[in-house]
């Protein structure tokens, strides 16, 4: 029963306001604009350690810190599609892969251990955040039986309310002209171009966006968590945002959030079933496979798996419409 | 560019030939500080000083060593960290002391699998002459070249890969581990010669790319899927495989079974011999698919197919049978190329995507597609990446590499010998 119950919070946890978030950014940049950015996790550092950074070294407030974080996931989007966004998809693809990597090795290094914490990161700058909880911090709350925290029930409003935000501005720009705009982009460049209009410029436009939403999510789950560490930020969260975008639909509005819900309910029930079947009198499997580094383990496989098989079968995901997935682009 | 391919393919020769004629004495494995103490001004060894070294997250003493009679000193460290170095003044011959201004202890950061060098300056009291920077070049650029062969012999498979089927495909470093440690287990396990293992990780790099080709992207290409739809199955196939071999062979580091060596002098160089063994082994390979690429009939088949698929097929070459042998190639090259990284460095489950950014960095360089390209590219930035850490901290040093890509892309987005039509 805790299995489930477990499994039921996982639909409205932290981390799947995270993944719905950093999916939400992919859905601009790869769902509308048919932008292959596969570093989304490094625009999620920059964000949580652009807040991070300003708040503990500078000694600034929170809030100045949110604007530094976003200031930082713009930098990055321009710094990445400058030289990118005018070439073929797949050196994006690279290039933000490998930017994504590089910040984490770089943020982990001990050279830089009075910035960023080196490996232990940093922690302790999200206080002005909780002193402004209606919800007393250490009250237990029992909704439908599942116990959540005080401090849970203020960050997951706020994270929710950040989520429906997104998925509302991402419903308007949609609907607008430059999203069509964006829509006929992805479906070819070319004829978007001889209309006049400046496809580079709409492609940045859609990069930035994108990630500065992945950056929303960063700041969010390092408020959440309240530290930041540089080696959770690994190039396989991009690939969960992926896995959710894909599962939920690409370029539909709500695909994302549905998708980074199912997402990590399966991905928590995969861990209570594995925990479950490895342990006890007469195990399943053998409990030296399924040690916490197997269950992670598993699960990223059956990520993996789930991609290849989600793209070959079924690339709409559960909502999508087939027409609106950008397969083709060159 | 002819004429150029054909630049790379004298110089590979004459650089193979100069790598194989050494074959010299061995060292230890592992993370290991070390050093040579001798006087600045006359070159003498100082033998007998006591070195201490402690790891610095919890002060505790690691190891103590001494000095020996050419002042070597070298200690095993427990692992990667940050440590202490420390020379015991009193323990220094009479008239010797630390050069002016130095303090008598310093902290050396050491990566994983590195040797890391405490260097202290001593001195006999007479007037002192400048240190030569010019050897530490020379010796970044030995690790360099070691480092941009393994990454060519990897990226050539990439790019041709690419040139054939248009799939950027990021898998390709998960085929570097997959024959990295299928060698790994015949050699720990079966207790067969690294030779034989790495003959045995070849043939699995080729039955992993004919699997591929077979099983995922042939019947891809048949449903006609479009470039994304690829991209994203081979991230997702990367995933999978990245963290089957974790489960299979944990988080851990591993080490071929082979001799230990010391490092041997060759002018400003020290390195070990089974460095210049695995150059002169890459080196060979690669004039090897550089000739069979120039003259064989394959080989230009395969040129064909990168350079124009719709020629290629309609002057009557069977497409898809060059690029199974392309994937058996590749495949096969990459489990080489993973052998060789494993036996100069160490094996993990995560090596092959790590390499993965750096040979994209050197195709990108090369030009995407071309073959040549792949090995030019990938030894620049082999010497880059090395030279780099001359400047910035080792741990980072990849971050040199891509530094490259997005200029050259900001510059020259075709690369050094690539066509300008790919790019889009």
């Amino acid at each position: 029963m805790d299995i489930l119950q477990n499994a039921l919070k996982a639909l409205v946890a932290k981390e799947a306001v995270y993944y719905a978030l950093l999916a939400i950014g992919l859905n601009i940049q790869f769902g509308y604009a048919g932008l292959l950015n596969f570093g989304q996790v490094g625009f999620a550092l920059v964000g949580s350690f652009g807040v991070a950074v300003t708040v503990v070294q500078l000694g600034a407030s929170y809030w100045l810190g949110l604007l530094a974080g976003l200031l930082a996931s713009v930098v990055l989007a321009l710094l990445l599609g400058v030289p990118t966004l005018r070439l073929r998809a797949d050196y994006l693809a690279i290039t933000t892969i490998a930017a994504a990597e590089i910040l984490r090795l770089v943020f982990r290094t001990n050279a830089l251990n009075d910035v960023t914490g080196g490996t232990q990161g940093l922690s302790g700058f999200s206080d002005d955040f909780y002193d402004l909880s209606p919800f007393p911090l250490s009250e237990v709350y029992r909704p439908f039986g599942i116990q959540f925290r005080g401090q849970e029930v203020w960050v997951l409003t706020v994270g929710w309310a950040l989520v429906l935000l997104s998925v509302l501005l991402v419903w308007l720009l949609m609907r607008s002209p430059w999203g069509r705009v964006q829509r006929s982009i992805r479906e070819d460049e070319d004829a978007a171009r001889a209309l006049g209009k400046n496809v580079y410029w709409y492609k940045m436009q859609a990069l930035i966006l994108g990630g500065a939403v992945g950056a929303v999510g960063g700041i969010f789950e390092a408020t959440a968590s309240r530290s930041v560490i540089p080696d959770t930020y690994e190039n396989a969260v991009t690939f969960f945002a992926y896995a959710a975008l894909i599962l939920g639909g690409t370029a539909r509005v709500f695909g994302p959030v549905i998708g980074a819900m199912i997402f990590w309910f399966l991905f928590s029930i995969t861990e209570g079933v594995l925990s479950r079947l490895s342990t006890g009198d007469n195990p399943i499997i053998s409990g030296d496979l399924v040690d916490a580094q197997g269950i992670a383990a598993i699960r990223f496989v059956l990520v993996g798996v789930a991609l290849i098989l989600l793209m070959k079968y079924r690339p709409q995901g559960i909502f999508g419409d087939r027409r609106e997935v950008a397969l083709d682009a060159r | 560019m002819r004429w150029l391919h054909r630049i790379v393919a004298i110089g590979l020769t004459a650089l193979a030939a100069l790598f194989l004629g050494a074959a010299l004495p061995a060292y230890a494995e592992g993370e290991t500080v070390s050093g040579t103490l001798s006087v600045t001004q006359s070159g003498k060894a100082v033998e007998g000083v006591k070195i201490t070294v402690t790891s610095k997250a919890d002060g505790k003493e690691v190891a103590t060593v001494e000095s020996d009679a050419d002042g070597r000193f070298s200690a095993p460290l427990p692992g990667p960290g940050v440590y202490t170095v420390k020379i015991d003044k009193d323990s220094l011959p009479d008239k010797i002391v630390l050069d002016e201004g130095q303090p008598e202890s310093r902290d050396v950061t050491v990566a994983a699998g590195q040797r890391a060098a405490a260097l202290f300056n001593l001195s006999d009291g007479s007037k002192v002459t400048e240190p030569q920077q010019d050897i530490v070049w020379a010796q970044r650029v030995a690790e360099g070249l070691r480092y941009g062969l393994i990454i060519a012999i990897t990226a050539i498979g990439l790019s041709l890969i690419f040139g054939t089927t248009g799939l950027t495909n990021f898998a390709h470093g998960e085929m570097v581990t997959v024959g990295a440690f299928a060698a790994w287990w015949v050699n720990t396990g079966l207790g067969t010669p690294l030779w034989l293992s790495t003959i045995f990780a070849v043939i699995v790099g080729i039955v992993l790319g004919i699997l591929n080709e077979l099983v995922i992207w042939r019947p891809l290409r048949k449903r006609r899927s479009g470039l994304i739809a690829m991209l994203v199955v081979s991230i997702g196939l990367g995933l999978a495989m990245r963290y089957i071999l974790l489960l299979v062979v944990k988080g851990d580091r591993q080490f071929y079974d082979t001799p230990v060596q010391t490092v041997v002098d060759l002018g400003p160089i020290s390195i070990t011999p089974r460095d210049l063994q695995a150059m002169g082994l890459c080196l060979v390979v690669l004039v090897g698919v550089a000739v069979m690429l120039q003259f064989t009939k394959i080989g230009k088949a395969m040129r064909a197919v990168a350079d124009n698929r719709d020629l290629a097929a309609s002057s009557g070459i069977n497409v898809n049978r060059v690029i199974l042998v392309v994937w058996m190639l590749g495949g096969g090259l990459a489990a080489f190329g993973g052998v060789m990284y494993g036996w100069t460095l160490n094996l993990r489950f995560d090596m092959g995507f790590t390499l993965l950014l750096l040979m994209f960095a050197g195709v990108t360089l090369g030009g995407l597609g071309t073959a040549y390209g792949a090995l030019l590219g990938s030894l620049v930035i082999g010497v880059i990446v090395q030279l780099s850490t001359m400047v910035i901290p080792d741990d980072i040093k990849t971050v040199s590499g891509l530094l490259v890509l997005i200029l050259i892309l900001l510059v020259r987005p075709s690369g050094l010998l690539g066509a300008r039509q790919r790019i889009g």
